[in-house]
């Protein structure tokens, strides 16, 4: 259904009403034709789910996965809760119009697709629904002794910070909980460098930050080594570990080195317990879904 | 009165009021003739077709701003649109007055020096149009005293330069079904060329030339063969039908031979060849036509069934060396070509990014796909991505370093089927690409091809790829954006830069140059708005 053609729908349902309704059946008629578009119309139809996951494909796999299983910047869609909305409205609004404040675009505005009608977003709320999980995941983890750990021994804090409170070299995890899945997570402890963090969405970044290591060494011959935090074919600007600003013009440094391995030190199972991480992300994915 | 006498009429008319307004000096009234499009290198100060001239080189005589003096340049006036999207357009320049074009097809005459707006004309698009890539518009063509715009819902109009008027608006195809335009018209011999866009939504393609004053239809070069035309053949059952191969950039013409030339797009599905066996023609091909007729002379399809959307729609540049009379791209596939111009014959296909999806050549030199880079189900990775290793960012030939340059992205993508059914004005890619998380970061820069030897010569990185064009000028410099608002000026002949200026907004546009009492200028668009720079 197009936008075009939903209006023409209503237009039809006001010439069908009769002359002698009330202005009040009136409003009746038109509150219950918005409602209506907050319900899936093609909810349940195998049809139309499968024709959502190929839309699915070329719309949103580029940062959902191609299953929907989540990537490394878009959120595990299989879950029942979404943090954004779970019922068929929210979802279709989300898809429609993006989420602010995140890197979800509007339909359309991502470069990738074309743009869908509202049927084809339907397609795509109907094929997540066949895929949805039937029930929350089991909690596999402590989320209170998690957070001790992330604020304690595991000195995650040092660099992260959840809901304000923490360090700021590695990216705020207020929201990774429900922005990834739980594999990515564990991925992301125990083999930092393999994936940075490719566009994870913060509030206060418009542009993606990967947090590669950068090395530069000053006018001054001093070496100050940080993660990127924007850069330019001419400047850049970087934190130091020790959260420290500093912005530079390339062409005043001595020398600029940059890494893919990350800063984040690779938490072996020697270093940290199997247990003792699924009660971290356990936390974080109790903290994500606040 | 028939159409001969009318045309002579209006020559005698177009002849004796260029006279008149040369005789008084007044250039911001001068006509644009068409003995002026073919001589633009004569005067160098305007900017009077997309690409700067015919052979769409992207070349700017003026020298006033050079490499000893470039890292004076600022800013002289920035205007800005107010609208968002992306914004592609290279304006025209003509006799003090710049003729832009902005998103959502709007049209603005700006004065040249201080950037202030003259009229504006915003196009009223219906509000259903499927555009496939943004609500872009590259920019206007002129011919005497009328613009020339080609709209996201498929229309031409004719605009009067002076004041904005519309002079005629025809439809030329049916935009429910996915067609529309994003190019600068060309004027060629007295005709209005445009392509179409669509190949997103399963069309079938054509290039149209219409007569100028009135909005008629000349002809059409059905870039999908029908029944009746030779290529039809190469098309599975009634795959052609919806073959797509749009022609959605500005093509280029040579007046020595009268010959036009015209890329063409990817074929429909973009990324499933399965439903449409065979080459495809004339998808992802550069067309050679007679301006006049519309007939094909000969043709050269880059990629044949193509699965990737490596529209080969890149501007093809003429270049000359020495008796050699050579048209040159820098597809989006990956490999630079040089083709003999009169015959089309392929001289020299050369890598130019990052390539995996050919490992051999065919008899007469042309990289041929190997069976593992079609799309799977399960998705494998193919280099360079569905973006290319450039795309429609216009490159530039320089005729004094004799260098070509353009702005390449090496980018490796996951491509995966995902089969969908056409429905008319409905997306049709039959595929899902993406760039795998696991990949290194994308590479961006822009790199100076020698067309003799097919190789690089330098390169200028840009930290993330970037959808700036580039523009040579005869002061030894090379401009160009970066994804991060940069403009950027090189020295031509060793890629060093010289000066830059941050801009606030990516570049989605390719810049230009020209001149007014006597100061030059270098103008391109960023973000939402158009900045014209100059000497202090």
């Amino acid at each position: 259904m197009r936008r075009t053609g939903f209006l023409s729908f209503c237009h039809l349902l006001l010439r069908a009403i009769p002359s002698g309704t009330t202005g009040i059946g009136l409003v009746l008629v038109i509150t219950s034709v918005a409602v209506s578009q907050t319900r899936n119309p093609l909810a349940g139809n195998p049809k139309a789910a499968k024709a959502g996951e190929f839309e699915f494909r070329i719309n949103c796999a580029l940062c959902h996965g191609l299953g929907a299983r989540g990537g490394g910047r878009g959120p595990d869609l299989t879950r029942a809760h979404k943090r954004h909305g779970d019922s068929d409205g929210e979802m279709f609004r989300n898809i429609s119009q993006g989420i602010p404040g995140t890197v979800m675009p509007a339909n359309g505005t991502n470069g990738q697709g074309v743009g869908m009608t509202d049927e084809e977003i339907w397609q795509i709320v109907t094929y997540l629904r066949s895929i949805q999980a039937k029930a929350p995941p089991k909690s596999f983890g402590n989320a209170v002794h998690g957070k001790e750990l992330f604020y304690g021994d595991a000195n995650c804090s040092g660099c992260h910070m959840v809901a304000g409170k923490g360090g700021r070299v590695g990216p705020d995890l207020s929201s990774v909980g429900s922005g990834r899945t739980v594999e990515n997570l564990i991925e992301s402890v125990r083999n930092p460098s393999r994936r940075l963090a490719w566009g994870l969405t913060e509030p206060t970044k418009e542009f993606p930050q990967e947090y590669e290591t950068v090395t530069v060494t000053d006018p001054d011959g001093q070496e100050i080594k940080g993660v990127t935090l924007n850069e330019d074919a001419f400047s850049l600007q970087m934190m130091d570990t020790a959260g420290n600003l500093h912005l530079f013009e390339k062409d005043k440094l001595r020398s600029i080195k940059k890494s893919r391995e990350s800063l984040m030190p690779k938490y072996e199972s020697s270093t940290l317990s199997d247990q003792d991480l699924h009660d971290i992300i356990a936390f974080l994915v109790s903290a994500g879904q606040k | 009165m028939n159409s001969a006498s009318k045309s002579i009429r209006d020559k005698f008319v177009v002849s004796v009021i260029w006279l008149f307004l040369c005789g008084w000096g007044s250039g911001a009234n001068a006509q644009v003739t068409e003995q002026r499009l073919l001589n633009s290198g004569k005067e160098p100060q305007n900017w009077l077709m997309y690409s700067g001239d015919y052979a769409g080189r992207r070349f700017s005589g003026l020298d006033q701003v050079n490499a000893g003096n470039v890292h004076s340049l600022v800013a002289k006036w920035v205007f800005q649109t107010g609208a968002t999207g992306k914004f592609e357009t290279t304006p025209l320049e003509v006799d003090g007055v710049l003729y832009a074009t902005g998103q959502d097809d709007r049209v603005f005459a700006l004065d040249a020096r201080t950037g202030r707006p003259i009229w504006l004309n915003q196009y009223q698009l219906p509000g259903d149009i499927r555009p496939c890539c943004g609500r872009v518009n590259r920019g206007v063509a002129i011919l005497g005293d009328k613009l020339f715009l080609a709209t996201l819902d498929a229309h031409l109009l004719a605009l009067d330069a002076k004041s904005g008027n519309v002079l005629w608006d025809v439809a030329t195809a049916d935009y429910t079904k996915g067609y529309s335009y994003t190019l600068a018209p060309l004027i060629v011999n007295n005709s209005v060329i445009v392509g179409v866009s669509g190949g997103e939504y399963g069309i079938r393609g054509f290039i149209d030339a219409y007569d100028p004053d009135t909005g008629k239809r000349k002809w059409r070069f059905n870039t999908v063969p029908g029944p009746d035309e030779a290529g039809h053949e190469t098309w599975e059952a009634e795959s052609w039908k919806i073959g797509g191969a749009p022609a959605w950039m500005t093509g280029t013409y040579d007046p020595v031979t009268d010959q036009l030339f015209w890329p063409t797009g990817n074929p429909s599905p973009s990324n499933r060849g399965e439903g449409r066996a065979g080459d495809n023609l004339y998808s992802n091909t550069l067309l050679c036509l007679n301006p006049e007729t519309g007939k094909l002379n000969w043709y050269f399809q880059f990629t044949k069934h193509d699965e990737h959307d490596w529209d080969a729609t890149q501007v093809p540049i003429m270049i000359d060396l020495g008796d050699k009379h050579l048209i040159a791209q820098a597809n989006r596939n990956g490999f630079f070509y040089v083709l003999d111009r009169k015959t089309g014959k392929l001289m020299s296909a050369s890598a130019y990014g990052k390539t995996t999806w050919s490992n051999g050549k065919d008899s007469e030199g042309r990289p041929v796909a190997t069976k593992e880079s079609s799309p799977t189900l399960k998705g494998h990775t193919v280099c360079p991505g569905a973006l290319g290793t450039t795309n429609w960012m216009s490159p530039s030939f320089d005729v004094q370093t004799g260098l070509f340059y353009v702005s390449a992205r090496d980018q490796c993508d996951i491509f995966s089927t995902a089969p969908q059914p056409y429905e008319a004005g409905h997306a049709y890619y039959g595929s899902a690409y993406f760039p795998s998380d696991e990949a290194e970061p994308y590479v961006g820069a822009l790199r100076a091809i020698d067309p003799q030897s097919g190789q690089v010569k330098w390169e200028f990185s840009h930290p993330s790829p970037t959808w700036s064009g580039v523009l040579s000028t005869a002061g030894g410099l090379v401009f160009t954006g970066d994804a991060e608002g940069n403009f950027i000026a090189l020295d031509a002949a060793s890629g060093k830069p010289l000066w830059h200026f941050q801009m606030g907004g990516a570049v989605y546009a390719s810049p230009m140059a020209f001149a007014v009492d006597g100061k030059e200028y270098i103008a391109i668009a960023a973000g939402s708005s158009l900045y014209a720079f100059g000497l202090p």
